[in-house]
């Protein structure tokens, strides 16, 4: 819909904040990431990662979630 | 159907009078609260038919009147993804056979996480069940500068909301008064979905055959099902699936995707709850403080020293620590055996006692130190929050072979035991990934081999010096922890098939432990393996000695290797020839592996036995080396060449070769099939390894 390549949320940085726009993902592994708070509209911010780069922590409604970066980069964002 | 309560005319104040459940996420305080209302008064048993626990416990009401509490496995959320929430909500659905459904939920929510809190209690709500709100670690939130407008959160929910601290016992008066209330009433709100979709749920609930009350909650959960969940839909027949897939056709054609449609109208509700009842302030700490130890916890660097740190600390004790106990049980076993055989004649009762039954309880007991201490470190690592943190620094290597990070830490104490490793696998929630940290865990060179490599080292290099022994048990070791990576990459990529589980992570902040649930868990641990696995263990210990023990040879003057040689064990160890020939194995060797099938550490006084040779202790092994050196076979060539002692270490790295663990494999998967399915693995496993070993060093030329 929009001319600019879309974001995903594997691609934020440390401290980075977004606003997640939908999902690239198998239904079960969707509705997991939504009922776990990160629904669309909802904001969230990359917290740090592992020390092997992977799992990222983010911060949603207030709580921290990791999840893998597979997954991540099934979540469209756009960044605040 | 019902809990059995005892008759009334006895005991009428204990009659119960309410049957309640407890729900809640996990990281809550769920387990303190329900632990301070039941105390010890709890039972551990299993939903029939899966691994899942099931743990009630007697508490009373502000009268005094007894009621049951149920403790619902800890959830986000009431659309299963894992065993044990499918089980929570067949109870709350009443559709659970042996369960019948509470009377009322204690809902137990995290104030200081509340937004994600209430998801589960908008669920809860919309189920028709009374629920009262047990909104715990209220002080955390004030810290957080989160202030909450009780009333308006009452009024909001339309339930009893009790402000707690359950760690500092306040809350609990009000609770108990709370959940005493006569009549309580159902919730009178919760989320409104959209009216399309809320029109297709009534449209399906009227096809539903269960009571009004659920058939709303239901036909909502079924809607909500993505596809491959509702081909595996088992509580409905065919006709009820086609209905709901159509539903969701209509649904997703008129623009409203059944999958989120639910999960926005409820977060939406929730917004408003959260707008109407929390004021957000200055924050004072807690999350920062929680912020500033992840910035050394997981950092790149510190975060592995830590790691590294407190691993060897809990190996360490449970190693180490752990030995002064076991020993001084053992001693106390050995020395009531002691005790029996002087004060007993010689006979079969004698020595069933002492070799059958005492030994068989000394192999349970032996076992207790190094579970209550790994229980006491889990036990601080979860309830501090690091054991999230753990799972997320090892995630990437453990992805690797297909688990994730939390199988880590039960392989990790599979080191020093499998029992207690296979009996940590019960923090990971993933059905296969839990089965097949199991199913490896005993690869893990444990404690009970040290005694086989000790001697099989000394019988290959008499005079080995301090770094080569070193450098053979590291080998063993590294054997263990690459066949045991092997095989879970094997089980997950070959056997259990099908998606990788995601990873969803919690990182709760971190919180000081309560110490009394700690011992709590401890005991309750302890309690269980003493009554699942030691009957199993006790009873198959007796079974070996029989099979060491008889039938007895004609002459009575035979010697213990005689006698040995004549029983069923003895003549097994002749019938298994054949099969370990290949492996450079004789059938004294073969006495030796069936001996031991009791324990590893057991080789090494079979063979004694075998060889007829007086060992006073158990480190004095010179004299049985030498025996075992000087064995020839029947052209004169040594028995105990290089390559069969490097063999059989090999094949003890990778046998099970230990019923204790198949008793607790038994307990935690609540079948026969999976022990059994690992043995044979393990023993196939151990025959290929030491054929390898075997014929494929004489390829090369070795001896």
């Amino acid at each position: 819909m929009s001319a600019e390549a879309d974001v995903f949320l594997d691609t934020l940085k440390i401290g980075e904040k977004a606003r997640v726009l939908g999902f690239n993902l198998p239904e079960e592994h969707r509705q997991r990431l939504l009922e776990m708070g990160l629904t669309v509209g909802a904001e969230c911010a990359v917290i740090r990662f592992a020390p092997m780069g992977d799992p990222i922590d983010i911060k949603v409604r207030g709580y921290q979630l990791s999840l893998r970066k597979r997954e991540a980069a099934g979540v469209r964002i756009s960044r605040l | 159907m019902s809990e059995p309560a005892p008759s009334a005319a006895v005991a009428p104040a204990r009659e119960v009078t309410r049957y309640v459940a407890i729900a809640g996420n996990p990281n809550c305080g769920k387990s303190t609260i329900f632990n301070s209302l039941t105390g010890l008064r709890q039972k551990v048993g299993n939903y029939p038919g899966v691994t899942v626990e099931k743990k009630t416990g007697r508490f009373f009401g502000s009268h005094g009147e007894a009621m049951e509490l149920l403790d619902l496995p800890g959830s986000y959320s009431l659309q299963i993804r894992s065993p044990d929430e499918a089980v929570a909500r067949d109870v709350l659905l009443g559709r659970q056979s042996d369960t019948p459904r509470p009377d009322a939920v204690i809902c137990v929510v995290d104030a200081s996480n509340l937004e994600r809190n209430l998801y589960l209690v908008a669920q809860m709500l919309e189920l028709h069940i009374p629920v009262v709100v047990a909104l715990n670690m209220i002080d955390v939130a004030e810290k957080n500068g989160v202030v909450i407008d009780l009333m308006a959160l009452r009024e909001k929910l339309g339930v009893p909301v009790i402000p707690m601290v359950a760690t500092r016992g306040m809350g609990f008066v009000e609770l108990r008064q709370a959940i005493s209330r006569s009549p309580l009433p159902a919730p009178t709100t919760c989320a409104q979905m959209p009216i399309v979709l809320e029109t297709e749920v009534m449209a399906l609930a009227r096809q539903l055959p269960v009571a009004n009350e659920v058939a709303r909650a239901e036909a909502l959960l079924l809607l909500t099902l993505h596809e491959k969940a509702l081909d595996e839909v088992v509580h409905h027949d065919g006709a009820i699936v086609g209905a709901t897939k159509a539903a969701q056709q209509r649904l997703r054609a008129s623009g409203i995707d059944p999958i989120s449609a639910p999960v926005d109208a409820r977060y939406e509700w929730i917004g408003r709850v959260c707008a109407a009842a929390c004021h957000t302030g200055e924050s004072h700490s807690a999350v920062s403080i929680s912020d500033k130890i992840d910035g050394w916890l997981t950092h790149r660097i510190w975060g592995w020293v830590a790691f590294l740190g407190m691993m060897t600390l809990m190996f360490f004790c449970i190693f180490t620590i752990a030995q002064y106990p076991m020993d001084w049980l053992d001693g106390a076993c050995t020395g009531f055996a002691d005790w029996v055989g002087r004060h007993l004649p010689e006979s079969d009762l004698r020595s069933l006692l002492t070799d059958g039954v005492i030994a068989g309880v000394g192999r349970v007991v032996v076992f207790l130190p190094q579970i209550l201490i790994l229980y006491f470190f889990l036990g601080i690592l979860e309830d501090t929050g690091y054991m999230a943190r753990a799972a997320f620094i090892m995630d990437r290597m453990m992805s690797r072979v297909g688990l994730h990070g939390k199988s880590f830490i039960p392989m990790l104490s599979s080191f020093a035991c499998a029992i207690p490793g296979i009996m940590a696998t019960r923090t990971i929630e993933n059905r296969k990934d839990r089965l097949v940290t199991i199913l490896v865990a005993p690869l893990m060179s444990c404690s009970a081999r040290l005694p086989v490599y000790a001697l099989m080292i000394a019988v290959l290099i008499p005079v080995a010096s301090g770094l080569a022994k070193a450098g053979i048990m590291l080998c063993m070791y590294l054997v263990g922890i690459f066949a045991a990576f092997g095989m879970a990459w094997f089980f997950k990529t070959k056997i259990f098939k099908g998606e990788t589980p995601m990873l969803l992570l919690e990182m709760p902040p971190y919180r000081m432990p309560s110490l009394r649930t700690i011992a709590i868990r401890m005991w309750e641990r302890a309690g269980l393996f003493l009554r699942r696995a030691g009957t199993v263990i006790l009873a198959l210990s007796i079974l070996l000695w029989a099979l060491a023990t008889y039938p007895k040879p004609a002459d009575p003057k035979a010697t213990p290797a005689e006698a040995l040689a004549h029983s069923f064990a003895g003549r097994m160890g002749h019938a298994l020839e054949p099969a370990i020939a290949p492996l450079g194995f004789d059938w004294k060797i073969g006495i030796g592996l069936i001996g031991s099938f009791a324990a590893r550490e057991v080789f090494v006084s079979t063979m004694s036995i075998v060889y007829n040779v007086e060992t006073k202790d158990k480190e004095d092994t010179e004299s049985l080396r030498e025996s075992m050196r000087a064995e020839r076979r029947s052209d004169g060539r040594p028995v105990f060449t290089p390559l069969v002692c490097v063999g059989l270490m090999v094949f003890y790295v990778l046998a099970m070769q230990c019923i204790s663990t198949i008793a607790v494999v038994r307990r935690e998967t609540n079948s026969w099939r999976w022990p059994l399915f690992q043995t044979a693995y393990m023993t196939a496993l151990a025959w290929i390894g030491a054929f390898v070993v075997y014929q494929g060093g004489r390829l090369l030329g070795l001896q």
